[in-house]
């Protein structure tokens, strides 16, 4: 069964970001709630709605990852990229700020 | 180039109030995403992938040095320090926060500078020759046109929610340096039988995933009535384009559906109709706007250079700069700079605050304080004495601008593709790396003479692969990067659309492709020909057996 | 969603629209969809009281051109906000066929569509808003100078740069 992460960006600054535990949205991929299966999944992006309503995050969306030593990893390279930063510039975005990908 | 008066700095103005406002209203939830992202998307605010991205306005690829140092403070201020040049002659940063746009967009309209419809489905930023005013062979100078469809477009209130986006460009030359045959609507001046000057306009060319080029609909509109006409082409489209699939909204699907002799008509019967001297421009608005593009004071020069012809001889970086960088100029003694975007390794079409201070230092010294941009993603300076060239070579070199390629295989069109953009499928920028790494030796490059390659990281065609003399489209297969690669596109009075040589290659699979595609051509090309010469000689074939016949 | 002309608003709207299947009442001012006036327009002729028309997106306004001066009200239906089709509509009711009644915009109605809609020709708005009033005061005030002609009188910057009226015409 695919595990399944809710991201999003957040309103303010358009910064990449993850449904954490308790309704909190973490910067950190690491952080997110990872769920399976099909129910649970469409619960965690309902959940996510409170945040849009607040204007907390922009356009929620569910994505698939795998877990690899217990920390979720992403399955596309359009996901790898956003939890990472942009591939040709090493210097920017999370890569840089010593978070893992 | 034009400069502000009351009037434009208070529409500016206003707008930036304007825009402060509805920001203030989404953050405060006055409205929502659906609501507001149209109203960004005016100011050319888009949420991309690690943040949103703004696209700045650069009219028909004008800057005064005074502008350039603008964009490299918000570069510095507001972003990670750069900025990237894209195929419409505009400049995007791609780590703007929301609450700081409105501020930005201050910023620039300090210096006449704004992001108004950037986006959206209205008429965008118009381009233009980046030879404008100054290339040998042109009639008339198109910036003047330019501005004035600037002018007339901006907050059109019947055209500001067209079917879809709306690109114009206009060239003043024959040689098409702005990609007419991709535009919506291309128009060339020339002269007529009897000597007067006016526009061939062409309907109906665009990329994408149905790519088509421009059709001619009429060979001759004297050019006072520009205006007119243009209003009954946005309104027959803004009437009959379809509006129930945003794949087939363009003006190209109208002009392919009813035939662009019907189309024709169409627009001929709404402007006979419509025809009004009051949407005309008057006598003295034209002359006020004309004033702005006179040429800077040149000095009388004599037509040969003998300091710089000797340098040339001395140095052979510098001559092989000159070949590829430098072009023909109307006033003796001068000439035009390419100044290439392309270094070796680099990203197409980015540069840092740093170079763009730079840039606008050497502007100043050398040419009159002013830069363009192209379309290709490369900077001009427009009036350089043959003189300076070799102390602009070393200036540029400095900074690492003087990369000797432009035309060539390492002069690559890129869009952002997935390393930033929310729509791509697959990375461009490290395929345009790899490619530039692959051909740097300058000597193979000068072999292989004028070849263009264009990137695209998906269907939409930002990096204009279509017309590409190779085209690269990225595509997604299973969340795999794939390369799909076209042969034989064109831009130019040639205009032609790239055929599709077989099957996709994967990530590690391209540069290895063109560069058999490279090789093949440099075995049967005939003395003289370039790459497109020599695929419309033999066609597909034999690059399709090179590349695929060993499976 | 409150009816907002010439800058108030208007509180007890005459005109009562009928839908395409209903019943049309003897008395009173009603609004017709334009396909139902074109099929059954001679019912209309000895009616005594006023008739609208409302024109959706897509219909062809030619058809209804020889009409034109029998309609109390023109009602432009805009579907979505960003469908664009009924600036164009107003604009040519008024420059090409001379209309000068209401011109009434109706549907999605929001805001920031307020002054294009004005300029094209509308003087009647049918707000989709919490504060129709405001939204109206606040739209129609934030812009004070205009590139281009339109079907309003406001005059365009390019006439004000040259206050006396040129007669010449670019060549």
């Amino acid at each position: 069964m695919t595990q399944e992460i809710v991201t999003a960006n957040r309103l303010r600054d358009g910064a990449v970001v993850y449904l954490a535990p308790e309704g909190y949205w973490s910067e950190r991929l690491a952080d997110a709630v990872v769920v399976e299966g099909e129910v649970a999944a469409a619960e965690l992006l309902g959940t996510a709605e409170a945040a849009v309503k607040a204007q907390i995050v922009v356009a929620p969306y569910r994505a698939d990852v795998t877990l690899e030593s217990g920390l979720p990893v992403p399955r596309t390279t359009k996901e790898r990229i956003r939890s990472r930063g942009p591939s040709i510039h090493p210097e920017l975005g999370k890569q840089a700020e010593g978070q893992p990908a | 180039m034009y400069r502000y008066d009351e009037y434009d700095h208070r529409i500016l103005a206003e707008r930036v109030e304007q825009f402060r406002d509805q920001v203030g209203r989404r953050i405060a939830g006055d409205i929502s995403e659906d609501e507001f992202k149209p109203l960004r998307l005016m100011n050319g605010l888009y949420l991309q992938l690690h943040a949103y991205m703004l696209r700045v306005a650069i009219p028909y690829g004008m800057l005064s040095s005074t502008q350039l140092r603008k964009l490299a403070y918000i570069a510095r201020r507001f972003d990670k320090g750069y900025g990237h040049f894209t195929t419409r002659q505009n400049i995007q940063y791609h780590w703007i926060k929301l609450e700081q746009a409105p501020d930005i967009l201050g910023e620039l309209a300090e210096v006449e500078m704004h992001a108004i419809q950037t986006s959206g489905n209205c008429v965008r930023n118009t381009t233009a020759d980046q030879f404008a005013g100054v290339a040998f062979d042109e009639i008339e100078d198109p910036r003047v046109w330019c501005e004035i469809v600037r002018q007339w477009s901006t907050f059109h209130p019947e055209f500001s929610f067209l079917p879809r986006k709306f690109k114009i460009a206009i060239t003043g030359s024959p040689h098409d340096r702005a990609a007419l045959c991709v535009h919506d609507i291309g128009l060339r001046m020339h002269r007529d039988a009897a000597g007067e000057i006016g526009f061939e306009v062409m309907v109906g060319g665009g990329q994408g995933r149905t790519p088509m080029l421009a059709e001619t609909i009429r060979p001759f509109l004297p050019k006072q009535y520009l205006l007119s006409y243009l209003e009954a082409i946005l309104r027959v489209y803004n009437q009959l384009g379809r509006r129930d699939n945003i794949h087939k909204a363009r003006i190209k699907i109208l002009v392919g559906a009813v035939g662009a002799a019907e189309f024709a008509r169409l627009v001929e019967a709404e402007w006979q109709a419509s025809r009004n001297e009051d949407l005309e421009l008057p006598a003295a608005e034209f002359e006020r706007i004309h004033a702005h593009f006179a040429l800077p004071p040149y000095e009388a020069l004599p037509a040969e250079t003998p300091a710089f012809h000797a340098k040339r001889f001395e140095n052979r970086e510098f001559a092989r700069w000159v070949r590829t960088n430098v072009s023909r100029h109307k006033q003796p003694g001068y000439a035009i700079v390419t100044v290439s975007l392309k270094p070796e390794g680099g990203v197409p079409g980015d540069a840092s605050d740093r170079q763009m201070e730079a840039m606008a230092d050497i502007a100043e010294r050398f040419s009159f304080g002013e830069v363009r941009v192209t379309h290709e993603q490369n900077l001009v300076l427009a009036h350089v004495k043959e003189a300076d060239l070799y102390e602009l070579w070393r200036n540029l070199g400095f900074f690492d601008l003087a990369a000797a390629n432009a035309g060539l295989i390492t002069d690559i069109i890129a869009c952002p593709g997935l390393d930033y953009c929310s729509l791509a499928n697959a990375r461009s920028i490290p395929v345009s790396q790899a490619i530039g790494r692959r051909f740097a030796d300058p000597e193979r490059q000068a072999r292989i003479g004028e070849l263009k390659i264009k990137i695209s990281g998906c269907i939409n065609a930002c990096g204009h692969h279509h017309v590409g003399h190779i085209g690269i489209l990225g595509v997604d297969k299973k969340g795999e990067e794939f390369y799909q690669i076209t042969l034989g596109g064109s831009a130019d009075e040639t205009a032609a659309l790239g055929d599709i040589v077989g099957p996709a290659f994967a990530y590690d699979r391209v540069v290895d492709a063109v560069d058999t595609i490279v090789d093949t051509y440099l075995g049967i090309r005939i003395e003289g020909e370039r790459f497109l010469d020599t695929y419309r000689r033999v066609g597909l074939q034999p690059f399709k057996e090179r590349l695929y016949g060993a499976r | 969603m409150a009816l907002v002309k010439n800058g108030t608003l208007v509180a007890d709207d005459e005109w009562r629209f009928v839908a395409e299947a209903d019943e049309i009442p003897a008395e009173g001012a009603v609004v017709v969809t334009a396909r139902r006036w074109l099929k059954e327009r001679d019912r209309f002729a000895g009616r005594n009281a006023p008739t609208g028309i409302k024109i959706e997106a897509g219909d062809d306004i030619k058809a209804l051109a020889a009409d034109i001066d029998r309609f109390g009200l023109v009602a432009v239906d805009f579907p979505k906000f960003n469908d664009g089709r009924g600036y164009s509509t107003a604009h040519l009711l008024r420059e090409r066929y001379g209309y000068k009644g209401e011109i009434r915009a109706v549907g999605r109605v929001l805001r920031d569509s307020l002054l294009y809609m004005h300029r094209c020709g509308f003087d009647a708005f049918d707000i989709v808003d919490k504060d129709p009033l405001g939204a109206w005061r606040q739209k129609l005030g934030e812009m004070s100078v205009f590139y281009q002609p339109a079907t309003d009188d406001r005059t365009p910057a390019r006439e004000l740069r040259h206050p006396r009226r040129p007669l010449a015409r670019a060549s």
